[in-house]
């Protein structure tokens, strides 16, 4: 029997180490389009940045794949696939055959319609080869300032390797404050002022409607306003979207798998295609605190939907129940992690908010509660043992008996009731 | 494996676990000369806590099933095929602080040097007993194999 | 407010080249005396309020730190000595009774330190305890006058019936310390290490906590003149009850727990309101003669039964000896005799330090008068007032014991420095006190692997000095004075004692 998976990243690499933990016999063959030794792409920001080397940016050690027994297919694309024959056709001609297969092709950026956005100087920034792209034109090229259009997280990734190579930067954000999916309102207006004080021009509510050239590379921008911003380089950091182009377009007509804004799957990680899984980034995951169904493109959930996905491919049942965002970045220096749903806008009446401001050390907590159990946490500056929060979102917990003491210096599993903390380590951990 | 466990009962909150914790982790690993010379570039890895006369030190849990492993983007947290510990390579780690967000325990903590790498229990690898355990005046701190019978067979 | 005219007692000495300032110092000390200072990195002690009890330089992890006694010089006086000047300061300062904790630290004679053992040379070989059986093995109770046997064949049985016995397997016992006076890890760490070590631990006049029923098969449950948690339970589950006149530390008073030990726990166990002082009165109020008593023990006997062996505690006073014969009479199965050394959680300083009678004078007298009067067997005989080590139960055993009680010795062991304040409730080491703080400090699995190390080393020292003597059977030893010689004594100590002077065949 073969295992085909099509990625090479966190639910690959998360695939792989399941199967083999129960499989060592059956084989497993890893596609992907990228000619690199599995790496993160979180890490592409700090490549950029020089913060870390070429030689450093390897997920796993360099002989994963021969301790694994898998066969690898780097830098060949995937073209099309045919559930009835169970192939996967690849570029060039040629195809190979699965017996159960995973579908792990991740998130593609989401480049808008601007004028002037293919040219030369206009880059996205979600690869490595991106990272190296843009790294070679800023060695080639005199890039005396940048523009990033997109406040969301990958701007921030954007921004923090673009200082660090000491070109400035103006950042652009549709809504009227950057990080609007993540933080609420104190924490973008924090973080903004941070950015600002560290050299970073912010416009909101406003877009590039145009990038201009010369010489067939970027020269300046024209915001909606008219305004003419001068950069050299321009940094598209919208979004990502789950990659589907492997079975685009009409994917249930030609391959059985349903598709919403992701590969729809249960529990299981399976695709409505028999033996075909899907995970990652390419997936529509259950929100668990929405209750609702929609892609969450975060690599724990990634790597935790492969684990699951090459579990049942071996035949060892396992089931995901879901996740929530959660995302830790670094705003200009300054360390931020907000987890699970932080700003709610529909029926915002049921939900109970509890801040901690310190204007002075500039660090910000907020807490979202929803009929007593946290739904949401955001910290900004102290970020110190943040999981906990998590911890607590995650198992849906009662914080009546200690809702006083979240927010306090000293909160920690001694501020949770004995019962609780004994339920939460039961096996391994305080013995009470 | 082996796990360290807290017994919260008997714990005296003197926080000498911290001290032989570091002392284990610092360059000289001799207490004066570590306190003395290379402090404060050193910390516990334990996380202490402490209300009124409650206190405990909790270490990591080297989860069985371990969120920080699921969270780590470049591969630094990684379990230990020996020892089944879940170990952080500091040379690795990139300071992105996923795993401080994913651990329910909030059992990781940011190093003091630089703020670059995530620190945390290790089971002082290498060495037959935790230097919590080992200098724990009370025997709050125990080192100790909970795994039931069948889960070890399988 | 005028000038405290006390100096401190202690002083500590701080090697600042091995201080590390990791204020392990600073949290153990109840008293407050290390604290640290943040802006110097440094930790400073007001040694004013040290006690002695050395935890901070045990728990110092570079053993920074030493204790010394305050070395003030007073002019020297052969009469007013340093104590006794500070002692009338304290009182004038504060109108108060001086009290004390733990027992009389006066330097009068200590009687084992002038009694030698002998040892077999060449007549009456010895025997090697780890190659011949040794019999430690005690019971204590009342015996009966004679013994009828039946013998079938080369089968020999016994007739007569014998009464209830306590059975230990050592003939060392934990004396009485009550539940409120000590900690309830204290207790626990009794209870565990009796029942590990074979032999029996006393529940003191603090009644008996009801997790600790578990351990009934090696308890002795105390009726004191307080009652203090007495119901039919709590005698149903003890292995033997004892009814306590009094005690070595502070004969003729009663009993004192402070309002501050007296918590939610303490307040149950004991059967009185939180927080109030436990007082014992100094007599039973029901118990005026030597009939009274007879009445009670009878009393204790009809409701268990007559499964238990019931006793009397009585501490050695000047005529103790036909004290303890009309005990006997009354019909207690064992007399506990306790010393003017015995140890306490708080008395008076003055009664602790000059009233009763070392245990070697009053255990020679009572088993002799008993002895005479042709009535030894009808009670075990327990000595109890600073038995510190494996040689004075011998030697105690020698001058008429069944079996001894330990109390100070027990503390000691699990952690107990002799600072002597027990009654302010700030023990640092977790054992006299009921701060939540500070009764964490003894954990149980620790406090009780200790008790049984203790008994498990002397019982091994007491079978080399008895195979050494070339005796086999610690019964062999009981009042058998000719194994002990007196030394720096006079003839009338001598003669009390029952003992020949060193030197003599």
């Amino acid at each position: 029997m073969r295992h085909v998976i099509i990625g090479n990243s966190a639910a690959a690499v998360g695939a792989i180490e399941a199967i083999r933990q129960h499989d060592t016999e059956n084989g497993i063959t890893v596609i992907s389009d990228e000619p690199h030794h599995t790496y993160s792409r979180p890490l592409v920001c700090h490549l950029l940045g020089e913060l870390v080397t070429e030689d450093q940016m390897a997920y796993r050690p360099a002989d994963f794949y021969d301790r694994h027994q898998v066969e690898t297919m780097l830098g060949v694309r995937a073209t099309g696939l045919d559930t009835q024959a169970r192939t996967v056709a690849l570029a060039g001609g040629g195809s190979v055959a699965y017996d159960r297969l995973l579908i792990a092709t991740g998130g593609k950026p989401f480049v808008p319609p601007t004028p002037g956005v293919d040219l030369e100087g206009v880059f996205t920034f979600t690869t490595w080869e991106d990272a190296r792209d843009i790294n070679r034109y800023i060695e080639d090229q005199e890039v005396g300032s940048a523009m990033v259009i997109g406040g969301g997280l990958i701007g921030m990734k954007a921004i923090k390797a673009l200082t660090a190579r000491s070109i400035p930067v103006t950042l652009v954000e549709l809504a009227d404050r950057i990080l609007s999916i993540s933080f609420d309102r104190t924490a973008s207006k924090l973080s903004e002022g941070i950015l600002r004080r560290a050299g970073t021009e912010i416009y909101t509510g406003t877009t590039a409607k145009e990038i201009v050239g010369k010489d067939g590379r970027v020269d300046h921008a024209i915001l909606q306003d008219g305004s003419k911003i001068p950069c050299d380089l321009v940094i598209v950091a919208i979004g990502v979207r789950p990659n589907l182009d492997l079975i685009l377009p009409e994917p249930e007509k030609k391959t059985g798998i349903r598709v919403n804004r992701g590969i729809i799957v249960d529990e299981h990680m399976r695709t409505s295609a028999a033996d075909v899984y899907a995970a990652g980034d390419c997936v529509e995951t259950h929100d668990l605190l929405l209750g609702a169904s929609r892609p969450i493109a975060i690599w724990p959930h990634a790597t935790r939907q492969g684990h699951v996905a090459g579990s049942n491919m071996a035949d060892v049942e396992k089931t995901y129940q879901g996740g929530f965002p959660m995302n830790s970045v670094d705003v200009g220096g300054v360390p931020t992690i907000s987890v699970g749903l932080t700003d709610p806008r529909e029926n915002p009446e049921e939900y109970e908010i509890m801040e901690k401001y310190d204007r002075d050390a500039l660090t910000y907590r907020r807490l979202v509660l929803h009929h007593n159990r946290m739904v949401g946490a955001i910290c900004v500056g102290d970020i110190d043992r943040a999981g906990i929060y998590t911890g607590l979102i995650r198992e849906r917990v009662d914080v009546r008996p200690f809702k006083e003491h979240l927010l306090s210096g000293s909160f920690g599993l001694i501020s949770l009731p004995k019962e609780y903390r004994k339920h939460m380590v039961v096996g391994d951990g305080i013995v009470v | 494996m082996k796990r360290i466990y807290v017994n919260e009962e008997y714990c005296i909150g003197c926080r000498l676990c911290e001290v032989h914790c570091l002392v284990q982790h610092s360059q000289s690993k001799k207490i004066i000369k570590a306190y003395k010379e290379e402090a404060p570039a050193l910390m516990p890895r334990l996380v202490f806590e402490e209300d009124g006369p409650l206190s405990f030190a909790m270490p990591c849990r080297h989860c069985v099933d371990a969120p920080c492993l699921d969270a780590c983007i470049t591969g630094a947290m990684h379990r230990d095929h020996e020892s089944e510990a879940v170990l952080c390579d500091e040379d690795k780690c990139v300071g992105c602080w996923m795993c401080v967000m994913a651990c329910p325990y909030g059992a990781i903590q940011r190093s003091v040097i630089g703020h670059k790498a995530a620190s945390k229990c290790d089971l002082c690898y290498g060495e037959e007993i935790p230097a919590c355990v080992a200098h724990c005046p009370n025997e709050a701190l125990t080192f100790e194999d909970r795994t039931p019978a069948s889960e070890e067979a399988s | 407010m005028s000038l405290s005219l006390l100096p401190p007692e202690f002083k500590i000495l701080r090697d600042e080249d091995r201080c590390i300032a990791c204020q392990v110092c600073v949290r153990q000390c109840a008293n407050d005396v290390h604290s640290y200072d943040p802006e110097d990195d440094w930790v400073n002690s007001d040694y004013s309020r040290c006690v002695g009890c050395h935890r901070c330089v045990t728990l110092c992890p570079t053993r920074a730190l030493t204790v010394v006694e305050n070395p003030l010089d007073f002019r020297p006086n052969a009469n007013w000595s340093h104590q006794t000047i500070t002692n009338l300061h304290k009182q004038a300062e504060t109108g108060g009774v001086l009290l004390a904790g733990m027992g009389c630290d006066q330097p009068y004679p200590i009687y084992f330190d002038h009694l030698l053992l002998n040892a077999s040379q060449v007549t009456n070989p010895s025997i090697d305890p780890l190659r011949e059986p040794m019999e430690l093995r005690t019971y204590i109770g009342r015996k009966p006058d004679r013994v009828a046997v039946t013998q079938d064949g080369d089968c020999i049985s016994l007739e007569t019936q014998v009464g209830p016995q306590l059975t230990l397997e050592t003939p060392i016992m934990f004396s009485a310390m009550s539940y409120g006076s000590i900690s309830y890890n204290a207790c626990l760490s009794l209870a565990r290490a009796a029942k590990e070590a074979g032999i029996v631990y006393n529940t003191g006049e603090g009644g008996l906590h009801p997790t600790l029923y578990e351990y009934g098969p090696n308890t002795i449950a105390q009726v004191a003149s307080g009652r203090f948690g007495v119901h039919p339970e709590y005698l149903e589950v003890a292995t033997a009850l004892e009814i306590k006149i009094g005690q070595g530390a502070k004969p003729g008073i009663g009993g004192h727990l402070p309002g501050e030990k007296v918590s939610a726990d303490v307040s149950r166990t004991r059967m009185i309101p939180e927080g109030t002082d436990a007082l014992s009165p100094a007599p039973h109020h029901d118990i005026y003669s030597i009939e009274d008593l007879r009445q009670l023990i009878y009393a204790l006997k009809e409701a268990t039964n007559y499964q238990k062996p019931v006793g009397v505690k009585v501490a050695a006073v000047h005529n103790v000896a036909p004290i303890a014969s009309g005990i006997a009479r009354a019909g207690a199965d064992y007399v506990a005799i306790v010393g003017l050394r015995g140890g306490t959680g708080a008395a008076p300083t003055s009664i602790r330090n000059n009233v009763g009678l070392p245990i070697e004078l009053a255990i020679a007298a009572v088993d002799d008068r008993l002895r005479q009067e042709g009535i030894r067997n009808q009670v075990s005989l327990i000595a109890a007032g600073s038995i510190r080590s494996s040689a004075d139960v011998v030697k105690a055993i020698a001058l008429g014991a069944d079996a001894v009680y330990i109390g100070t010795g027990a503390l000691v062991a699990m952690g107990c420095h002799l600072c002597q304040k027990c009654y302010t409730g700030k023990c640092n080491w977790g054992i006299a006190t009921q701060d939540p703080y500070l009764t964490k400090r003894l954990n149980p699995n620790i406090g009780s692997r200790r008790l049984t190390n203790l008994i498990r080393a002397w019982s091994l020292e007491i079978k080399e000095m008895l195979g050494g003597m070339g005796i086999n059977a610690i019964e062999s030893l009981r009042g058998n004075r000719d194994h002990l010689r007196g030394v720096g004594l006079n003839q009338v100590e001598l003669d009390t004692l029952g003992v020949k002077g060193a030197g003599q065949a």
